[in-house]
């Protein structure tokens, strides 16, 4: 089970918007790169964002660029998980990589600011605050096992190999 | 089976493969850049192995803060030089270097019925020789470089057929727009799009390239081209290693077919803030412009400077727009010098930068103020993409950004050559 506070966006939130380009000369520097996650979206988003929030966002979330800067200013922040109605996939393969879970689920019912409490085994999302059960898709194995080893190079030292539970 | 789950099977040791299946596939080429591989690396060496999988088939080329911008740029691609020298791996330097997309096609470095595995989302530009190319993340490509291979599911496809011939000035850049356009920005998401008919038989590589170079920009996973005379022309003379031609078979399987009759189509622009928010030119409206850019892995090849050109000859730049033109890579840079496009852009007034990524992604060489408006060759038009975010870009072919860079206003090259 994790728990965490909702931070709520809408459809469309781009890795641009994630993180801007002009910033990625901070490459070596991820302490000052965290300080602008969201800047073009929402500028207020570092300064209220809790550990353990979940980043909240409509259709195609994490559109655009390749950049793994994208989900991870969002883990360095704090942020426990991403919901979305949907994901791009560059985005969502980044995510369970750095090992910050990434949920495909109907957001519409979840407001800003509200607890929810999110069973990743199980496949629920709770919104405690205004009752509202939500179901994701079940995981693949094969990205459950990487989130559970905190992501795809924890994952592949232990397992030395990338191969695929057959 | 589609041309995407061919060219997936063959690499994943399989007879067939099913879209939704999770494969294994074998990459053919690891590729990275200056904002994507100082990750890898690092990620890389976490992994405790020394050795990249096959050091002619790992690529590592420093393109979008090069030549260096500043202090910490440098030191980005230094480390992508100093990882290659150790691991005697493929690397570009400046003066050898270009735009990434650009140089592993004309290099040979990527081939037909390829599975290309890159840590930049245009990866998918490889899709115009028949490979499956495809972007990821930083820490997949570590794990490539190591293992050389990476986990996928099969793509559904969809077939894209544009029936009639393309009219004038009309090329790659309108028909994925158009196509971007009339299905969103999600509407291939996780998918492979497959595109076919008679205007893409008569289309020049290099317009090809532009249209799988955005298939991104729909969400999908790939955009590939069937090979074809053209493709075979292409590669001769570039390939150093044998390669292997797939072609869909005639029973395959698409989620989707979609069917554009393209034969009165008009020069594409997509306005502010999304490559979906499309109209022909002619309904632009009417929008003064600062700067006019022509370049990039979408629009930087040799076909899209002579369509500038042949704008842009005998004409002037207007007073108030900058207009940049980026050369893709030393060679399209050499080539329009011999044919004389690089004159004709100087003595209109347009500056000739070195080939880099440059202001496409808000990098260097040509960033915006808030308050500024950009039509651009690019791929991206997102809140502040290129600059301020304050400021807006409008994305459009080569024709249509030569065109309003004279006029001063979004215009179709017809309004300035009439």
């Amino acid at each position: 089970m994790i728990k965490g506070r909702a931070i709520k966006y809408g459809d469309n939130i781009s890795t641009d918007l994630i993180i801007a380009g002009r910033y990625f000369h901070l490459r070596s520097n991820f302490p000052e790169l965290k300080k602008h996650a969201l800047e073009d979206a929402d500028p207020t988003f570092v300064t209220r964002v809790r550990s353990g929030d979940f980043v909240v966002g409509g259709q195609n979330f994490g559109l655009g660029s390749s950049r793994e800067h994208a989900p991870l200013v969002l883990k360095l922040n704090g942020v426990g998980g991403i919901l979305a109605k949907s994901v791009a996939r560059i985005f969502y393969r980044n995510a369970i990589n750095l090992g910050l879970p990434v949920l495909i689920c109907d957001t519409d019912r979840i407001n800003e600011g509200d607890e929810l409490e999110v069973d990743l085994a199980g496949g629920t999302v709770t919104d405690l605050t205004n009752g509202a059960r939500l179901t994701f898709g079940k995981i693949p194995d094969v990205m459950l096992r990487i989130l559970n080893e905190g992501g795809l190079i924890p994952y592949v030292k232990k397992y030395r190999d990338i191969a695929l539970p057959s | 089976m589609t041309l995407a789950e061919k060219i997936l099977a063959a690499h994943a040791g399989k007879d067939r493969v099913e879209p939704g299946e999770l494969i294994n596939v074998r990459a053919d080429v690891v590729m990275g850049n200056d904002i994507t591989a100082p990750i890898a690396i690092n990620e890389f060496r976490k992994l405790g192995v020394s050795k990249v999988f096959d050091p002619q088939r790992v690529v590592l080329v420093p393109d979008h803060f090069v030549p260096a911008k500043d202090i910490l740029s440098a030191e980005n691609a230094k480390l992508l030089r100093d990882f290659s020298r150790e691991q005697g791996s493929v690397f570009f330097e400046v003066g050898n270097m270009g735009i990434e997309h650009v140089i592993l096609p004309e290099l040979g470095l990527v081939l037909p019925g390829d599975v290309v595995a890159g840590a930049d989302s245009h990866t998918c530009t490889y899709g115009a020789l028949g490979a499956f190319a495809t972007g990821m993340g930083s820490t997949d490509i570590a794990c490539a470089m190591a293992t050389g291979e990476v986990w996928m599911k099969v793509p559904p496809t969809i077939k894209i057929v544009y029936h009639g011939q393309l009219p004038p000035w009309v090329g790659g850049k309108d028909l994925i727009l158009f196509t971007i356009g009339q299905i969103g920005v999600d509407g291939a998401i996780y998918s492979a799009m497959e595109f076919s008919g008679q205007a893409i038989e008569s289309l020049s590589m290099d317009s090809r390239f532009t249209m799988a170079n955005m298939v991104i920009e729909a969400g999908a996973k790939a955009g590939l081209f069937s090979v074809d005379a053209k493709t075979l022309e292409y590669v001769r003379g570039r390939a150093k290693r044998p390669y292997t031609v797939y072609q869909p078979d005639g029973d395959a399987r698409y989620s989707q077919v979609l069917e554009y009759d393209v034969s009165s189509l008009e020069p594409q622009v997509a306005l502010p803030h999304s490559p979906a928010n499309i109209r022909p030119v002619s309904q632009a409206g009417d929008i003064a412009i600062d700067q006019a850019v022509i370049g990039s892995c979408t629009n930087g090849r040799l076909g899209d400077l002579r369509i500038a050109a042949q704008v842009l000859r005998g004409k002037s730049v207007n007073p108030n727009v900058r207009c940049i033109i980026i050369p893709g890579s030393q060679e399209v840079y050499l080539q329009a010098l011999r044919e004389g496009l690089i004159e004709t852009f100087l003595r209109a007034r347009a500056a000739v930068s070195t080939p880099t990524c440059g202001p496409c992604l808000g990098g260097h060489m040509g960033i915006l103020a808030a308050g500024e408006r950009c039509i651009s060759t690019t791929n991206r038009n997102f809140v502040g993409r290129m600059g301020s975010p304050q400021s807006e870009v409008y994305l459009a072919g080569p024709a249509v950004a030569a065109a309003s860079a004279v006029a001063g206003r979004i215009v179709g090259p017809e309004e300035v050559l009439k």
